[in-house]
């Protein structure tokens, strides 16, 4: 008799364990607000990404075409996959002096692995990250940037 | 021919109730027949029929295929918080053809050493077994393809077929993984077989007869889920069960147990080839339930409640093909949310709860039932 | 001669030999086993590692001591976190620099949030092995908020790499506070609803009770830790053994079972979120004010000798020992990576079982396949 029992026990039990997780299924079903899908490229112009999110190296600018990097290299010892390279070339101040300064920073978005010890690193706060996330290129040349722009030139007062 | 027997059962009484004669689609389907028979010899009436009832099941197979494809992915979807396909059409309707049209596109790739006849042979069983099964199905008053005398068990004999094909596709695959998901699913629909079978006696002790049309004709005063008592919703419930199992969905899917077996017996399938599984295994879900709506839940017969005049009226005025469809779709639905719900079972523990469970309860449930109807207590 | 050699049928050729992975749904990975059958039945589990070998170990070698961070990230990258901060706490142990309160606090709550999130994302990956695939969904749902903060914070989502030698790469974002209590609110109405949906399940029970029973005796000699070991009843947790950061300084509760199956090994991680949120809770509204990092020199050199800072990760304890040679590269830099040792086990308490079992079993261990191969 008492292995009759359990045997109904052990059936109402299952059943009644399956209805508590169909529970939770239905009560989702029926409640389509909880969705918590973005639909993502309809939405990417209110698409606001975190300010800290590190999605690419960049080099701010001034409006004077100016930069406030002095070509010093720390970003590329720092570097840990040689993602960035310094191209310098030596220029002549206005008072005469030769002075190294930066011809070329040239970053490398496809190796980069966004450790950010570049950016902490620099002495000078040249180069920042920046939160454009869409990289997708068709060709992979196109993923070595120069980061600063042609002409431009090293913001006064930047040693 | 096959209109002839149509009309001849579900000719209307003269004591009908108006809705039935309004909604009756034996004066159509005899309208045709005698049309045809006029313009041609009996032969060719009959091979015309056939033809146009293939192209119908054809369409009707492939329009029910692609909405349950997609209202799958929709509800399954929404079950996990998501908003599932919604990017071909609005609300995503077209997704599913989108997907036929690329299924259609990709190469069929053939296996090394593998049985290549077997191996093309298989989806087609498959298929042809889901589409003799739809034969039997009463649709609407009078849509009838052929109304067997013995339609419940022709139904059943017939979706039981469909193993054959998932057999040999595990088989001629020449791939491991198939062959385990196919002698699964061989050992999983021998036993669940007998579990829908006797669910369905009940219902057939109940009824008195073996014939679909009958069946629905017997349940006009109410639906046999509520006339048999606790019997006769405990084989509803036997019968939803076994046969989630015997369309190897749902917690009982280990012929393709994805994270074991990959994709079990049609891993090596490609292209249209696989696209025959996947429909397939909608369409049998779609008969599956259809025989659950037919014969536990009334066809197409409306939802009537006692004296409720009005009520009843008023339910008159839904077509009855909506109603089977209605009736159809929830059980689909009931289905839909056991599988994506529950965790997988184990093969032995799926033959467990066969024999250890579901039989036993389904033979008491078979002798309660026959007492009910002996005593006449049911209502 | 060829015909009597195919007449000869031994048991090991009677054997039915699948190959599971290395790209498999199951592994998780680029794992691949070996799995001997007799019927649906396991005899022999050979785990075949080494598809997703980066030479990580070699690697650090060559790059400074800061630069090591951002590859142990991507070892086992679902407890990034933690791995860093075992790299950062042997650097700091070896140059004998004291780390202000408010760093300890802030990489104890962040390793926290790292494991639950992982737990989430086993979890949901657990359920999926089991094929209840609604779980795979909530669990990512519920991590996303964890990431959301991640991202805040770390400027990155998975690979976070906030920790530096010395303290933290920057300090935590105005909203962290905010946001994780908002997230430990959420997540424990949410939580039971995992134990409605498969907790309490009756299939679960059935194919995770007594299901690859792991003594403790094994647990001890194969060296299993984490969840898996504690399951076990191998007290194995270094956070209360050893404690390092915070840990010191607040209360939880070790979680030890003795039964040591799938099943067990399953609720230790459940209630090991609870036990993460508590800790959380301990500790959010109390961060001390200070500096976020000390001032280190610019190029870190290490004395000459060997440091070794075990820490508990979301699967176990991960060891990282450092043997410098007093340049600002390590001389050797080996890590005790807590999965490589858990798969050890795998052939040991799978087989017997059915191939149902071991993929659940194989689930419940919790592999996270690029720690295996480094």
């Amino acid at each position: 008799m008492r292995s009759i029992i359990n045997y109904l026990k052990e059936i109402v039990f299952g059943v009644w364990s399956l209805m508590k997780g169909m529970k939770v299924t239905g009560s989702y079903f029926f409640r389509p607000g909880t969705i918590v899908t973005q639909k993502y490229p309809n939405n990417r112009k209110d698409l606001v990404m975190f300010d800290r999110f590190k999605g690419e190296v960049v080099m701010p600018h001034n409006e004077k075409n100016e930069h406030k990097c002095t070509g010093c290299g720390i970003c590329e010892i720092n570097c840990p996959n040689g993602s960035i390279e310094i191209i310098s070339k030596s220029i002549v101040t206005e008072d005469g002096k030769k002075k190294r300064a930066i011809d070329k920073h040239i970053y490398r978005l496809g190796m980069c692995t966004f450790c950010a010890l570049c950016v902490k690193t620099c002495p000078s706060n040249a180069i920042a990250f920046a939160q454009g996330f869409e990289h997708a290129v068709f060709n992979r040349a196109l993923l070595i940037k120069t980061l600063n722009k042609p002409g431009s030139q090293l913001m006064k007062g930047v040693e | 021919m096959l209109f002839d027997i149509v009309s001849a059962n579900s000719a209307p009484l003269p004591s009908e109730p108006w809705w039935r004669v309004f909604y009756d689609f034996s004066s159509l389907t005899q309208s045709i027949n005698t049309s045809l028979n006029d313009a041609m010899s009996p032969f060719w009436t009959t091979v015309t029929e056939m033809l146009i009832i293939g192209v119908l099941f054809l369409l009707f197979y492939a329009v029910v295929g692609l909405f349950l494809v997609y209202a799958e992915r929709k509800v399954c979807a929404f079950m996990q918080n998501r908003l599932g396909p919604n990017r071909v059409g609005p609300f995503g309707i077209f997704q599913t053809i989108a997907d036929l049209v690329k299924l259609l596109f990709v190469e069929l790739i053939p296996i090394k050493n593998a049985d290549s006849f077997l191996f093309n042979l298989a989806p087609f069983i498959v298929i042809i077994a889901g589409f003799m099964a739809l034969a039997a199905i009463p649709f609407a008053m009078g849509l009838h393809a052929i109304d067997l005398n013995i339609g419940v068990l022709y139904v059943i004999a017939v979706s039981a077929m469909g193993v054959i094909g998932v057999l040999l596709a595990g088989w001629s695959s020449n791939n491991k993984y198939s062959l385990i998901g196919a002698m699964r699913s061989g050992a999983q629909i021998v036993s669940y077989e007998l579990s829908v079978g006797l669910s369905i006696i009940t219902i057939v002790i109940l009824a008195g007869s073996m014939q679909l049309s009958e069946i629905v004709e017997a349940q006009r005063a109410g639906w046999f889920i509520f006339r048999g008592h606790i019997p006769a919703f405990i084989a509803f419930i036997i019968f939803l069960i076994s046969s989630t199992a015997e369309t190897n969905r749902g917690p009982f899917d280990l012929a393709e147990a994805e994270s074991e077996l990959t994709a079990g017996y049609h891993t090596e399938y490609s292209g249209i080839k696989f696209a025959f599984f996947f429909l397939a295994e909608y369409m049998n879900m779609f008969i599956v339930a259809s025989i659950a709506a037919t014969v536990f839940l009334g066809g197409w017969m409306p939802f009537h409640v006692g004296n409720w005049v009005g009520f009843n009226i008023i339910m008159d005025f839904i077509p009855p093909f909506f109603w089977y469809i209605g009736k159809t779709f929830f059980v689909i639905f009931l289905m839909m949310w056991f599988k994506w719900t529950f965790p997988r079972l184990r093969i032995d523990q799926l033959l467990t709860l066969e024999w250890k469970f579901l039989l036993p309860i389904n033979l008491v449930n078979v002798l309660i039932m026959a007492f009910i109807v002996l005593m006449g207590w049911h209502f | 001669m060829e015909e009597k050699v195919k007449n000869i049928t031994t048991d090991e050729q009677q054997e039915y030999v699948i190959n599971m992975g290395p790209q498999h749904p199951s592994t998780h990975g680029v794992l691949r086993l070996v799995v001997s059958l007799k019927g649906e039945i396991v005899k022999n589990v050979q785990p075949h590692i080494g598809y997703i070998h980066r030479g990580i170990e070699k690697m650090c070698e060559s790059i400074t001591y800061p630069q090591i961070i951002h590859l142990t990230d991507r070892m086992d990258y679902l407890s990034a976190h933690i791995n860093n901060e075992a790299v950062c706490l042997s650097v700091e142990k070896a140059l004998e620099v004291d780390i202000p309160d408010r760093v300890k606090v802030i990489r104890t709550i962040m390793s926290e949030l790292t494991r639950i999130q992982s737990h989430q994302l086993w979890w949901a990956s657990f359920g999926m092995d089991l094929g209840g695939l609604t779980c795979f969904f909530y669990g990512l749902r519920d991590r996303e908020k964890i990431l959301d903060i991640f991202e805040e914070t770390c400027g990155s989502r998975m690979i976070v790499s906030y920790n530096c030698p010395g303290g933290l790469m920057y300090d935590i974002h105005p909203n962290f506070q905010k946001r994780v209590k908002d997230f430990i609110k959420y997540f424990r109405k949410i939580l039971p609803e995992y134990d409605q949906l498969l907790t309490g399940n009756v299939i679960f029970h059935e194919r995770s009770k007594g299901i690859g029973k792991l003594s403790l005796k094994d647990a001890i000699s194969y060296g299993i830790t984490g969840p898996s070991g504690r399951a076990s009843g191998f007290s194995c947790d270094v956070r209360k053994h050893e404690p390092y950061s915070a840990y010191d300084r607040i209360i939880f509760k070790e979680i030890l079972f003795t039964e040591g199956d799938t099943y067990h090994r399953y609720v230790a991680r459940i209630e090991e979120m609870w036990e993460s949120m508590n800790i959380i809770e301990q500790l959010i509204d109390n961060i001390p004010d200070g500096p976020f990092a000390v001032k280190m020199k610019p190029i870190i050199k290490l004395p000459e000798g060997e440091y070794y800072q075990r820490v508990e990760t979301a699967r176990g304890e991960l060891g990282v020992y450092i043997i410098s040679d007093g340049n600002k590269n390590p001389y050797r830099v080996k890590f005790r990576s807590p999965n490589f040792v858990n798969l050890s086990v795998l052939n040991q308490i799978a087989s017997g079982f059915k191939i149902a079992d071991l993929v659940a079993i194989g689930g419940s261990l919790d592999l996270v396949i690029p720690d295996i191969d480094r």
